[in-house]
């Protein structure tokens, strides 16, 4: 009895060392030369494989891509390999700016600059220059990281409204027509209250996209220059400019055009929403034709820009590069990496990429074959910033409190005036700490 | 004096009443589950607007999608391994430990099981760099050894905690009587000691079970390829960057809620039947 | 004799030690010392970064933190009285003799069981403002007064996710309550019933007093385990409206993943424990004077 006992879990710990024996990290001893991709678009794996495998048949070089989804994994994984110097030959960072100079100034990114600027400029000018400034740290930029161009872009996206046309149709408005200035979309909110539907849906649940369309009106109202003097700290977020944009947000609640909920909504709920035709508007990005392609492919739809609400400054949106790749600094098959970003963002596979994932593509001459959908979001993409290419960024305690005052200001806690005051403290309380 | 009859009523109404309470507990638990089956047997455009419980189109190939698609195979097995790897090594850790602490002396023991008992309070979010780090220094890192030993370390504390409050409660007569007889302490511990702890142990093998099959983060970090991944991980390649296929996310979710149930059945008896073998507490 | 009788015992511990130091302390000793820096996680570490005990005064002072560290006990005293009530409630029930007494013990154990991720999914569903099935019965069973945005609304929004998370956690009491329910030996109830006791008097001297060690493990693993609530909020309202439903952890992720401040992060996380610990202690201390 007792060695029955004794025999079963002696059994099963040596059936475990044999496993644990047998696998574990595999000590390749490759003779052909194999790259390394760390990527997070779950959406593209597909093609990447299949790139992969082009990729193999025509210089017989092996490319494993990795996927590590989601992207606040991805993100982990990646600092985490930084720290213990493991980062594969190609990887993403995702994030802000800041971020992007601490890995540079780290020393775990390749300066993709001289690559870049051979054959008279050749891979430079082949891309969207938008997408490219994502990528890239002009003279003199507050981050310190010495000039140049870093990463490479793999698509292009903007952010920008969509609308249901059969909604229009139904709301009694004209669906080739959609609002051009605030005040006719505040119009639309009072017809759809009426009607009982939902007006806009955003995955404002997660911040960035408030500040994202916040910051889009901050240029209509006041510039650009006056919104990165705010950052710089040269003017005040209670400035009567910034009472503006935040009782503009104000304003939609009041009209009833944003749709209930939408300050716990996550992105892809808004997109369901609006796949699904419950929603009339959304504030998404050009990710989105390839969502709400899957979710329902009859959607009737199409894009156009916020409504401006001043005349003295243009629109603008957020746009640039999508996704990036970036070469690992001490990666040992660095030539061979910086070979492979150039195939991918080449013309023929951007074109692919284009066709299989449903997004832009970075390469300019690649546009040939994509949805008309889609190509009404290229289209805008001259009137496109980022925050990535201002050259300066605001403190995150300070975005966290804009946003979330936002936040406060649709649900009605807080007034315009209130949050406006309420960021300026903070801002002053990071710039005192800065000084120090 | 009150009839036998009044007496008969309010009992038959107090069976009444909890017997519904019971009820509705019971659906409010069991909605979700069959909310995740039946949104399984869905496509990615009716999952939302079919809002009916049995759908008409029972779509049966997303089981078969989402485990050829999702690489369920190799997950399965991984997660399998490791669950019953990290569970085996638990139980015999804390369990030793455990006893050592509740019926061993030796210099500093209290100061060390507070220690331990700190680590239950004061979890790491930040931790997982530095563990990163270090599995990597060690050679552990992207390794099966290394993800195990850092999964029973997770459950280590709570697990030494259940069993030392067991031990303590122990009836001491029949480790005496075993060491009267001339058993070591390893003895006791095997002969006396485990078996009556059966209904805890079950406790640990569920706890520690669950914490192993959901876990997901520490698994991404330690591990690059994906031949070693667990479960949760394949799981994730149907939550999209964008798109999220909701009908093999379900079917996946579904597959990997199995064996925990089925770990849950088996080893429920133990935990409910602790009559006649001794108790968790008390 | 005596060294070699303790060198044993110590081996009992070994094994655990060792894996506590190498997994715990080390990386432990790290993120102390990260709470010390003003480090975002990324760049190497040099002298610069050392800002000594500026974190930790900055948490001290973070109104959010605090405000997080509230709502988090806000969640954990629900679960403490509504969830441990209903579980004791329900292992009571099941420890008569009723029919389906299996069933149930299966059933009421599903909720743990489903990870985070489907409990966040179909309950957003469930509470949808606009969509959700609960607000769809309320207007069926006559109180569409009651129809609320309950995960958006900043009134309802912590106090839905409280049930949630009850609803999450209220198994793991149930187990434990009805083996600790199933120990006390049926010969102490028929011996009061012939002594005359009614139900409540059995309840309030058997069953009470020989309850209160279960009830000191669930109490202490329930306020431990509800503290560091974190996927379900996340998933659910990403700590919002504005600040409402953020907790701790929750805090310690945007510091570090928001604002790259990992040493920041740290001195939270560490702050964090310092108050578990405090409760910890005082919840034990209770526990003892309640044995006595």
């Amino acid at each position: 009895m007792l060695r029955a006992k004794l025999f079963l879990p002696l059994f099963l710990s040596l059936g475990i060392i044999t496993y644990l024996a047998g696998c574990g990290s595999k000590q390749t001893t490759k003779v052909q030369t194999a790259l390394s991709v760390w990527h997070w678009m779950t959406d593209r794996e597909p093609a990447f494989q299949e790139l992969a495998k082009r990729y193999e048949a025509k210089t017989g070089i092996k490319v494993d891509f990795e996927l590590y989804a989601p992207s606040d994994a991805y993100t982990q994984k990646v600092r985490a390999a930084a720290q213990g110097a493991t980062l594969p030959d190609i990887f993403g960072i995702l994030g802000e700016k800041r971020d992007f100079a601490s890995f540079i100034k780290a020393g775990h990114i390749l300066d993709l600059t001289p690559y870049m600027d051979t054959d008279s400029g050749k891979w430079r000018n082949s891309f969207f220059s938008k997408a490219l400034a994502v990528n890239e740290f002009s003279q003199g930029n507050s981050y310190e990281v010495k000039p140049g161009i870093y990463g490479a872009p793999i698509d292009i996206m903007t952010i920008q409204m969509v609308y249901n046309k059969d909604l229009f149709k139904a709301l009694g408005l004209n669906p080739e027509n959609p609002p051009a200035t605030f005040q006719e979309f505040l119009n639309i909110g009072k017809k759809i209250r009426k009607a009982n539907i939902q007006g806009l849906v955003s995955g404002w649940g997660e911040v960035w996209m408030i500040d994202c369309l916040a910051n889009n009106y901050a240029f209509n109202i006041m510039g650009q220059d006056k919104v990165l003097a705010t950052i710089k700290g040269e003017v005040a977020y209670t400035d009567p400019d910034w009472v503006r944009v935040f009782t503009l947000f104000k304003q939609m609640q009041e009209s009833g055009v944003l749709a209930g909920g939408i300050v716990t909504m996550i992105n892809k709920t808004a997109e369901q929403l609006f796949a699904n035709e419950k929603a009339v508007f959304a504030f998404n990005g050009s990710w989105c034709v390839n969502v709400y392609k899957g979710m329902n492919p009859n959607l009737n739809y199409a894009a156009m820009l916020p409504p401006k609400v001043s005349d003295k400054f243009p629109m603008a949106i957020w746009g640039g590069a999508g996704s990036s790749f970036m070469v690992n600094a001490g990666s040992k098959n660095k030539e061979e990496a910086v070979k492979l970003l150039e195939w991918l963002t080449d013309k023929e596979q951007q074109a692919y990429l284009a066709e299989a994932t449903n997004n832009l593509p970075a390469n300019k001459e690649s546009l040939a074959k994509i949805p008309e959908i889609l190509s009404q979001f290229a289209n805008d993409m001259d009137i496109t910033t980022h925050p990535n290419i201002w050259g300066v960024s605001e403190f995150p305690a300070v975005i966290e409190a804009f946003d979330k005052g936002i936040q406060t200001i649709i649900i009605g806690e807080k007034t315009p005036e209130q949050v406006a005051a309420e960021v300026q403290k903070i801002k002053e309380r990071e710039l005192a700490k800065k000084r120090r | 004096m009150k009839s036998g009859l009044y007496y008969k009523t309010k009992k038959t109404t107090l069976n009444l009443l909890i017997h519904l309470l019971l009820l509705i507990v019971a659906v409010t638990c069991i909605f979700p589950l069959l909310w995740m089956v039946s949104s399984s047997f869905k496509t990615q455009e009716t999952i939302f607007k079919d809002m009916s419980i049995i759908p008409k189109a029972l779509h049966f190939e997303n089981y078969y999608n989402a485990w050829i698609e999702g690489g369920f195979g190799k997950y399965f097995l991984n997660s399998v391994f490791y669950t019953v790897a990290v569970v085996l090594g638990i139980i015999i850790v804390s369990s030793l430990a455990a006893y050592a602490f509740s019926r061993l002396q030796f210099p500093g023991k209290n100061f060390i099981f507070y220690i331990f008992m700190a680590a239950m309070m004061i979890p790491i979010q930040g931790s997982f760099v530095p563990l990163y780090v270090l599995l990597n220094n060690l050679h552990l890192r992207n390794t099966r050894l290394g993800y195990i030993l850092a999964m029973i370390n997770v459950g280590l504390s709570t697990s030494i905690f259940l069993l030392k409050t067991f031990f303590d409660k122990m009836p001491k007569e029949l480790e005496d009587a075993a060491r009267i007889d001339g058993c070591s302490k390893l003895g006791i511990w095997w002969n006396v000691a485990l078996p009556l702890a059966k209904p805890v142990l079950a406790v640990v093998v569920v706890y520690n079970s669950l914490n192993v099959w959901n876990e997901f983060m520490l698994a991404l970090l330690i591990f690059d390829s994906r031949a070693l991944m667990p479960l949760q991980v394949g799981l994730m390649s149907f939550q999209g960057e964008f798109v999220t296929r909701y009908p093999l996310l379900m079917a996946g979710l579904t597959t990997a809620a199995l064996p925990i149930i089925i770990i849950y059945l088996l080893m429920q008896k133990y935990i409910i039947k602790g009559v006649t073998q001794g108790a968790i507490v008390g | 004799m005596r060294i070699k009788d303790t060198l044993e015992n110590y081996a009992f511990i070994f094994p655990a030690v060792v894996i506590f130091s190498i997994f715990y302390i080390i990386p432990f000793v790290n993120v102390f010392w990260y709470s010390f820096l003003d480090w975002d996680g990324i760049m190497r570490i040099n002298a610069t970064n050392l800002t000594w005990f500026t974190n930790f005064k900055e948490v001290m002072t973070d109104r959010v933190w605090w405000q997080s560290v509230w709502q988090a006990s806000y969640i954990t005293l629900i679960a403490l009285t509504f969830q441990n009530a209903l579980a004791f409630f329900l292992a009571w029930a099941c420890d008569r003799e009723i029919r389906l007494k299996n069933f149930y013990r299966v059933i009421f154990f599903i909720p743990p069981i489903l990870s985070e991720v489907v409990v966040g999914l179909v309950w957003k569903w469930i509470l949808d403002g606009n969509y959700g099935i609960l607000n769809s019965w309320l207007v069926h069973l006559g109180f569409p007064n009651l129809v609320k945005d309950w995960l958006s609304n900043p009134n309802s929004a912590l106090t839905t996710l409280a049930v949630v998370h009850c609803w999450k956690g209220f198994g793991w009491g149930f187990l434990l309550f009805l083996a600790g329910l199933q120990t006390i030996p049926r010969e102490l109830y028929e011996a009061a019933r012939v002594d005359g006791a009614n139900a409540w008097q059995s309840f309030k001297n058997i069953t009470v007093p020989m309850m209160i060690p279960v009830t000191v493990l669930v109490m202490i693993l329930t306020v431990l385990g509800t503290m560091q609530v974190f996927a379900l909020i996340y998933t659910m309202t990403g700590g919002g409206p504005g600040y409402h439903t953020e907790v701790p952890v929750t805090r310690i992720f945007a510091s570090m993943r928001g604002s790259s401040r990992f040493g920041y992060a740290c001195a939270q996380g560490i702050v964090f424990g310092v108050i578990l610990m405090i409760i910890s202690f005082i919840q034990y201390r209770f526990s003892k004077k309640a044995k006595a």
